[in-house]
């Protein structure tokens, strides 16, 4: 039994954790604005464009900013020391996720990763990162 | 348009033991208490208030999602302005620069500004995160203690940029407190010490629990009316020179560059253009301390140090007192009150600073003062600069 919060999934967001659930690292792509995008919307954020499509990320990426959690959330406080990290993806969007370590205090600012997939519940899997 | 100028006139904060309010007071009551005694300060009454401005984060679901209209009958009056915004905890100098508009179009002419939340006597805080809905689908999910992790995280980027230091952060939590022991409704006046910061437990690596700021309770009012109106009143006016703000992502992970605080650094030119003001006309600074993080990037954001340079200005007990660059002379969130949403407090303490009512703490010779908030994680930004001179 999973028993840590879970996306809530909406119409936006529904392609990506399908993504996920099938092993694959979806991102928005805009050929028009020839920009990658996360996280999922209709149009380009901040332009607008709409001519957006899925298409799958190579998963890897390298960690922009990172902090070792000690203290978390009911939820979380068992796994604690653990990694949680803005990764910077190869195409550019940067994505919030965790980085699987058993030194987490060795973990460094441009460490290259590499996303797997995390199976949460039937429904949900979560993309997170293991050193590369 | 009115033609009026408006004027802050009288300021009130609720009084606290160990962080909490007296007598189990609740959350309405305490805003009422810190209203009636600004106006009764201004030499005004509820009857002169035509504005309200509330926010806060009680009662929802409940009566505290209309919550202008909720605090307005409980004050029993009826506004013609009212205000119910929530930027975070930067609502209030957001608020401010609102009232100055509102009544300069001939909205309002007493506007009160409201703030309250009896957050550590309710024991509602804890650091599990937001719903896992919309945007924060893709951060709660990963167990990010919040909101310190999103600003350890900036911390640690700036420590890589920059080559900031624990210690940098630790300059910044202990002159804080030597302020805080000036001020006897702080609640954290205990001695203080760099190594006792950094000795400290790690929460959210990089950040220690003293570069955390409190968690109390907490209530404040700001009266914001015309130098037409104050001309019989008891305080000096305090004109508002200048003012901006800016908004650039809520999830942390959206934030454009997590060394470089942009909300800042727009607000404040904005503040700044719009007062005819450069740094140096600024004599006192009140910025948002929700961490200690949130002051270096501020400061640096502000334009008071350039970027990776803000190590060098809070050095050597530099904002402490008796420095040259007196900063958060309450004693802030760190080491005063932080009841979830702060901003208020960094209004309240610079009127009271310009009308020279700070006793042990005044900073002598103070005509102006900058203030700037800072909402969600590092989110939102807002910028007053606030004078006793007209011209």
């Amino acid at each position: 039994m999973y028993e840590k919060p879970l996306p809530v999934i909406d119409s936006d967001s529904r392609p990506f954790w399908d993504g996920c659930k099938a092993g694959k690292l979806l991102l928005q792509y805009s050929k028009s604005a020839d920009k990658y995008f996360f996280y999922p919307r209709p149009f380009v954020p901040g332009t607008g464009e709409r001519d957006v499509e899925w298409v799958e990320a190579s998963g890897e990426g390298t960690i922009y900013s990172y902090t070792v959690a000690e203290r978390a959330g009911p939820a979380f406080q068992d796994d604690a020391p653990f990694v949680v990290a803005v990764i910077q993806l190869k195409e550019g969007p940067r994505m919030l996720s965790n980085v699987r370590t058993d030194s987490p205090y060795d973990i460094k600012i441009g460490d290259k990763v590499k996303v797997y997939f995390d199976k949460a519940t039937d429904d949900v899997t979560l993309p997170k990162f293991d050193l590369a | 348009m009115s033609n009026k100028t408006p004027v802050i006139a009288g300021v009130a904060d609720v009084p606290l033991v160990k962080g909490k309010v007296l007598n189990g007071e609740n959350v309405m009551s305490i805003q009422a208490n810190a209203a009636l005694e600004a106006l009764d300060s201004a030499g005004l009454t509820l009857a002169d208030v035509d504005g309200l401005m509330v926010t806060g984060m009680w009662a929802v679901p409940g009566p505290g999602q209309l919550m202008s209209v909720t605090m307005a009958e409980y004050l029993g009056i009826q506004p013609t302005f009212h205000d119910c915004t929530n930027i975070g905890g930067s609502t209030f100098e957001l608020f401010v620069a609102r009232a100055a508009l509102a009544i300069e179009a001939g909205q309002a002419e007493t506007v009160l500004i409201l703030y309250g939340s009896t957050q550590k006597s309710e024991r509602s805080r804890n650091l599990a995160g937001r719903a896992p809905v919309f945007n924060m689908q893709y951060e709660t999910p990963y167990g990010m203690p919040t909101p310190v992790g999103g600003y350890a995280m900036a911390m640690q980027r700036h420590m890589h940029e920059y080559g900031s230091t624990p210690e940098t952060l630790a300059e910044i939590a202990v002159a804080t407190r030597k302020w805080a022991k000036m001020n006897d409704n702080a609640t954290s006046r205990d001695d203080l010490t760099i190594d006792e910061v950094m000795e400290s437990p790690v929460i959210s690596s990089p950040l220690r629990l003293r570069d955390c700021c409190l968690v109390t309770d907490g209530g404040g009012a700001v009266v914001v009316t015309t130098k037409e109106r104050v001309k019989d009143l008891k305080k000096k006016p305090i004109y508002i020179k200048g003012y901006g703000e800016c908004a650039t992502h809520w999830h942390i992970a959206q934030m454009p560059d997590m060394a470089n605080l942009d909300v800042a650094r727009i607000a404040g030119q904005r503040a700044f253009e719009m007062a005819g003001m450069t740094h140096s006309d600024i004599d006192i600074v009140q910025i948002y301390d929700s961490f200690t993080v949130t002051v270096l990037l501020t400061l640096e954001g502000l334009g008071f140090a350039k970027p990776g340079e803000g190590k060098d200005l809070v050095a050597n007990q530099n904002t402490a007192p008796g420095g040259n660059f007196p900063l958060n002379t309450s004693g802030g969130g760190l080491s005063y009150a932080h009841p979830g949403m702060y901003g208020i407090f960094l209004l309240i303490e610079a009127a009271r600073q310009l009308w020279g009512e700070c006793g042990e703490r005044q900073v002598a010779g103070v005509k102006t003062a900058l203030c700037h908030g800072t909402g969600g994680t590092l989110s939102s930004g807002a910028t007053c600069i606030l004078s006793t001179e007209e011209g």
